[in-house]
């Protein structure tokens, strides 16, 4: 076990397991994606009281849902380079920031855009909008605070005691609608007992989510590829690789 | 595990412990701002400040909505069961403003213990299902059968 946790610190074979992951996950990820996302839109019964607008649900939740676990991958990455001192575990601290923001951002449009024909807002400081939106800064502030320092030792330090420090945020996002008394409603997927979506929307959403996660990989893979690529394109085997393409 | 490396597995875990802990504590002292709106049952109680603006949430109960035949303003009672707290509106209310239905509605408590609204947004609950499978689950509640 630890051969592989090692081996997972040399950037030639990060960037090669990664590629060659990715040649068979991203079209998987973008197949689930496609039939996920048309399953829902197109081929779902409306909902008995909102009608079609329920269909963002299709988005919003996976958007969510992989904003939040995107958080512990950032985390967890942080951790191991906090811990082993390990550069490829900063490089995927790094790389899970900007998807992150990007979800976390991609959520809370969504929700937005279904909040106004819905409750008849576009935003309210509910416990749960006003944490996601925390989330949101905590990944750009993630992001900004690596590029305020010029040592990248130091920057990734840094980034790593903040993303560890937020990881508090993601049990208050998720149990706030059960904590508080909010607009948000509660989950409709439930682990423990019958979730509350009728199961004929809850197969697409589920293919969401999983696609999601598909393609959340994906991202932070290639972008794990680029940075590696940019770190070490000073050394033999990125030149030799350049020179056989 | 190397000696340094578990003493740094150590700072890691604190860090994240004492986080939680701080900004839990944080979040338990402030519990009451938190919460979006009060319940009829802490209006009912006395524990919502008078002519300040708040948020009342709860039911409409069934057959409370009394619609105005001159003007846009709507009477409604909002339950939890356990109180109910009376509501006027002026205004255009949300589509899926409904008897039985969930509502936020923000606005001045005055001394009649009446709610005078500025804005009412209707609170969606967690169930999904097509129209037909809502109508199953009407006409076999209406039969008295359990589904």
């Amino acid at each position: 076990m630890w051969t592989f946790f090692h081996k997972l610190g040399s950037p030639p074979w990060l960037y090669g397991i990664a590629g060659s992951i990715l040649r068979w996950l991203l079209p998987i990820a973008v197949v689930a994606l496609s039939v996920g996302v048309v399953w829902g839109l197109l081929y779902t019964s409306p909902d008995f009281r909102q009608g079609n607008s329920y269909r963002i649900i299709y988005i919003h939740v996976p958007a969510s849902v992989v904003a939040l676990a995107g958080y512990y991958v950032m985390a967890i990455a942080g951790a191991v380079s906090l811990i082993w001192k390990m550069k490829m575990a900063d490089i995927a601290m790094l790389a899970a920031a900007p998807v992150g923001a990007a979800l976390t951002f991609v959520a809370l449009l969504t929700g937005s855009i279904w909040g106004k024909p819905t409750w008849g807002t576009w935003w309210v400081w509910d416990a749960r909008i006003t944490s996601m939106l925390i989330l949101l800064f905590l990944y750009l502030g993630v992001m900004a605070l690596y590029e305020a320092y010029d040592n990248k030792a130091a920057a990734a330090r840094a980034c790593a005691i903040l993303a560890l420090v937020g990881t508090v945020n993601i049990p208050i996002i998720y149990k706030s609608v059960d904590w508080w008394y909010s607009l948000h409603q509660p989950a409709s997927i439930k682990f423990t007992g019958e979730s509350t979506i009728d199961p004929s929307m809850l197969y697409p959403l589920l293919l969401c989510i999983v696609s999601f996660y598909l393609l959340f990989t994906c991202v932070l893979l290639a972008n794990m590829r680029v940075e590696i690529l940019r770190r070490e394109r000073k050394t033999g085997w990125v030149r030799r690789l350049v020179g056989e393409s | 595990m190397h000696p340094v490396r578990k003493q740094r597995l150590w700072v890691v875990l604190s860090i994240v412990l004492f986080s939680t802990v701080a900004i839990g504590l944080a979040a338990y002292a402030l519990r009451g701002n938190i919460n979006l709106f009060y319940p009829p049952v802490d209006v009912a109680a006395g524990k919502a400040p008078l002519a300040t603006p708040i948020r009342v949430g709860g039911m409409v109960v069934e057959g409370s909505v009394q619609r105005s035949d001159t003007t846009l303003e709507t009477r409604f009672t909002v339950t939890d069961y356990q109180a109910n707290v009376e509501i006027v509106y002026e205004g255009i209310l949300p589509d899926l403003f409904a008897e039985g239905e969930g509502v936020v509605a923000s606005g001045r408590l005055g001394a009649d213990g009446v709610l005078q609204a500025d804005e009412v947004l209707a609170k969606h609950d967690e169930n999904y299902m097509p129209p037909e499978v809502a109508e199953a689950l009407k006409n076999s509640a209406t039969a008295g059968v359990t589904p």
